[in-house]
């Protein structure tokens, strides 16, 4: 056990990769010398060449779209997007392109392109370096989605994103990029809990509080401060976006009869929008509130002085927890 | 015929060596072995590329690019037909597509659009498969790493990167197959070929950049793409550049070959501008009466690549009864073969829709799945309780 920043547990699990495979090539802007503006990368073509952690021209759609070339000779190119608001160059290649080769060849060409963004909000900075455009990859059939949370699954989930056959996109948290954790780098890949499954990071019996990425520490964080007040809150770690694994959320629901989503992306279309909407589904006779989303607004991320108000933080999360429960709450009295 | 006995040889060691140090000419005057009228000139620099081209081997370009227009307009009468529900001839293209591919190696790999059916043909997929994705059979015709040909590719430009990328992986293994990208004139606005030029100028990479400049993107005219010539263009990226007749299938033959070589020989990308002309309409759902001007056609028919090579095998008394009619017979089967191949092709299965969208099992999916397969189940049996 040792205990790493976020940023350097997923460089240990880069590397780690790139020693288990030789097919495996790092690509993106910045991601040599410098080690990548985030240094996720980090020394990393130093010990590997140039070849093997590839600095490329600047360009996204360039960056996918030869990986893609790459992945028909047998790669399995790892590309970092620089930050979320960049990805919208590439999107053509993702969609398009890497989410349905697989289906369009009917499995005879496979895409196991992990793409690593660094995304949402919560650091400060100018506009486009804070997004969360993880639904419209969630929307798109063929890609598998991960947001990590913690240092530990992004050490593992990482080699589990590269040694996946289908691609995959990896939201990587950045306001958590210097968090610190314990991470055991002898854990075994094959037992490790696979990337698709979601966790119970706290157990409770009166609601059920789904997140994912940044969020989950903030709501571990809501769940200890509710406790403190009597109320017992299960908060579920989603891990992967797409596919959700749903039994686990609808265990937890049909024990606790109330669910509260939050996320920081917006809300219309977005994640909470299709959990509440798969709960309500499949576990309609067990509610006993209807589900409540506390996320980001449904604006342009908001410029640094005003994210704080953007973020669902943990006030605005118990506050929706309230709501679950039918207690007082800043909407009572609204119909509707 | 993937590596037929004009592909082969390709690379032989009396060829004049093209590396960075001796760069190619970029853009400039059009490359021409053979004129309109079937007179085979010589031009000092690219005789040497087809000096082994045999008889023989002229008669089998022939017999290619024959088989190949008549392939287009069975696949034309068939989408009249109803039996296609779309096909996008290459009519005027042939020589383009045969030379350019007859110069290929086995083991180079080639990123096609969806007009390159003579490729496809040329690089052994096989006539059904070329058949199915214009039915809407499947979304892919062939395999692609069994023939080394990707699927058809609809997104314009976007295979310029993959190939690129592709380009990447044979320089990272230190093998020395080459790339080849097919794209239009209409795909040179396109940021993705931007994208292409400056990534394989960045990594030299084994890639052959092929432009068929056919004259128009559907109803937009080249001129509306490019305000210099597209051979001009790569300059810029610091890729040297081609303008090739297109229709002057021996000419195509040089230039690719010339650029397949300089690929393998590690000196970096080219780009071919192939000057040619759509004959026919974009796609058989198109009508280029609305927008073309007739004489337009009439000018360009005049320069047809199946009648000059024809012309040329006649000046040199090769074109006897028996060519004639090998050739004949051969198109004549591949026709009967192409049709029954496809209104014989069997439709695919409901469930198909949800195989192979990931290599492994989805959740999601496979739940919608059995809830689709539950709802078909429940029609079963009511066609007998109908004619009860
Ligand atoms: C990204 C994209 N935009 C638009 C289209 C629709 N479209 C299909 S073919 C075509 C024209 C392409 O012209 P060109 O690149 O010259 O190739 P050609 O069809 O002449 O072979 C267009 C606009 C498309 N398939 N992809």
């Amino acid at each position: 056990m040792s205990k790493l920043t976020f940023a350097r547990a997923i460089n240990a699990g880069l590397r780690k990769s790139l020693e288990s495979d030789p097919k495996v090539v790092l690509m993106g802007e910045d991601i040599g010398a410098l080690g990548g503006v985030f240094r996720v990368t980090d020394g990393l073509q130093k010990d590997f060449g140039t070849h093997r952690v590839v600095d490329t021209p600047l360009a996204e759609s360039g960056i996918i779209g030869t990986a893609v070339g790459l992945a028909y000779r047998g790669y399995r190119p790892v590309c970092e997007i620089q930050f979320d608001g960049f990805i919208y160059p590439a999107f053509d290649q993702i969609v398009s392109q890497v989410a349905k080769m697989h289906y369009r060849t009917q499995g005879r060409v496979k895409m196991p392109i992990t793409i690593r963004v660094p995304f949402g909000g919560g650091i400060g900075s100018p506009e486009h370096h804070s997004e969360s455009p993880e639904a419209y990859f969630t929307h798109t059939s063929g890609l598998r989605v991960i947001s990590v949370s913690n240092p530990q699954d992004a050490y593992t989930m990482i080699q589990q994103a590269i040694a996946s056959d289908d691609p995959v996109l990896f939201f990587e948290p950045k306001r958590r990029y210097h968090d610190k954790g314990e991470v055991d780098e002898a854990a075994e890949l094959a037992t490790a809990l696979s990337m698709e499954k979601a966790r119970v990071v706290n157990a409770g019996s009166d609601v059920t509080l789904v997140a994912y990425g940044p969020l989950v520490k903030t709501a571990r964080d809501a769940a200890l401060a509710a406790a403190d007040e009597g109320t017992s809150i299960e908060v579920i770690d989603l891990r992967s976006l797409a596919p959700i694994d749903f039994p686990t959320v609808e265990a937890s629901v049909r024990k606790t009869g109330r669910l509260v989503i939050t996320h920081e992306a917006a809300q219309s279309g977005g994640l909470g929008a299709e959990i509440a909407a798969s709960i309500t589904e499949r576990c309609f006779n067990y509610l006993e509130a209807a589900p409540v989303r506390i996320t980001g607004f449904d604006v342009p991320y908001p410029y640094s002085k005003l994210e704080m108000h953007h973020l669902p933080d943990l006030d605005r999360i118990l506050d929706g927890v309230d709501r679950a429960l039918g207690r007082r709450n800043s909407l009572s009295g609204l119909e509707g | 015929m993937l590596t037929d006995e004009v592909g082969k040889g390709a690379t032989s060691a009396s060829r004049p060596v093209h590396s960075a140090e001796n760069p190619l000419r970029s853009g400039g005057s059009l490359i021409q072995l053979i004129t309109p009228k079937g007179e085979r000139i010589s031009h000092p620099e690219f005789d040497v590329w087809v000096k082994d081209v045999s008889d023989e081997q002229l008669g089998s370009l022939y017999e290619d690019m024959t088989v190949i227009r008549r392939i287009d307009a069975e696949a034309t009468a068939l989408q009249r037909q109803g039996e296609l529900a779309l096909w996008p001839p290459l009519l005027g293209q042939e020589a383009s597509q045969i030379g350019s591919s007859r110069a290929l190696r086995e083991d180079d790999f080639v990123f096609p659009s969806y007009r390159e059916s003579g490729v496809a043909y040329v690089r052994g997929a096989e006539l059904a498969e070329i058949a199915r994705v214009w039915r809407g059979n499947a979304s892919y015709g062939w395999d692609p790493q069994r023939i080394n040909l990707a699927t058809p590719q609809i997104i314009i430009g976007s295979q310029s990167l993959h190939a690129t990328g592709y380009a990447m992986g044979i320089q990272h293994d230190g093998a020395d197959s080459a790339v080849m990208a097919y794209f239009g004139d209409g795909a040179t606005s396109e940021g993705d070929v931007s994208e292409a030029m400056v990534f394989a100028a960045s990594f030299q990479a084994p890639v052959v950049f092929f432009c068929q400049n056919n004259h128009w993107a559907i109803s937009e005219p080249v001129r509306l793409q490019s305000h210099v010539q597209i051979a001009d263009r790569p300059n810029g990226f610091g890729i040297p550049s081609m303008r090739v007749d297109g229709n002057d299938v021996l000419a195509v033959l040089a230039a690719t070959r010339v650029a397949l070589d300089r690929a393998r020989k590690g000196g970096g990308p080219t780009f071919i501008e192939a000057v040619t002309y759509r004959m026919g309409p974009h796609t058989t759902a198109d009508d280029p009466t609305r927008y073309r001007d007739p004489n337009e056609l009439e000018d360009w028919a005049a320069k047809d690549p199946i009648a000059r090579l024809k012309a040329l095998l006649d000046s040199k008394g090769l074109l006897d009864e028996a060519l004639e009619a090998t050739v004949r017979a051969k198109a004549d089967a591949v026709a009967a073969e192409f049709r029954a191949s496809c209104i014989d092709m069997p439709d695919p299965a409901p469930l198909d829709v949800f195989n192979h969208v990931y290599s492994t099992p989805n959740s999601w999916i496979e739940r919608q799945k059995d809830h689709y397969s539950r709802y078909l189940e429940s029609f079963a049996g009511s066609s007998e309780e109908g004619a009860l």
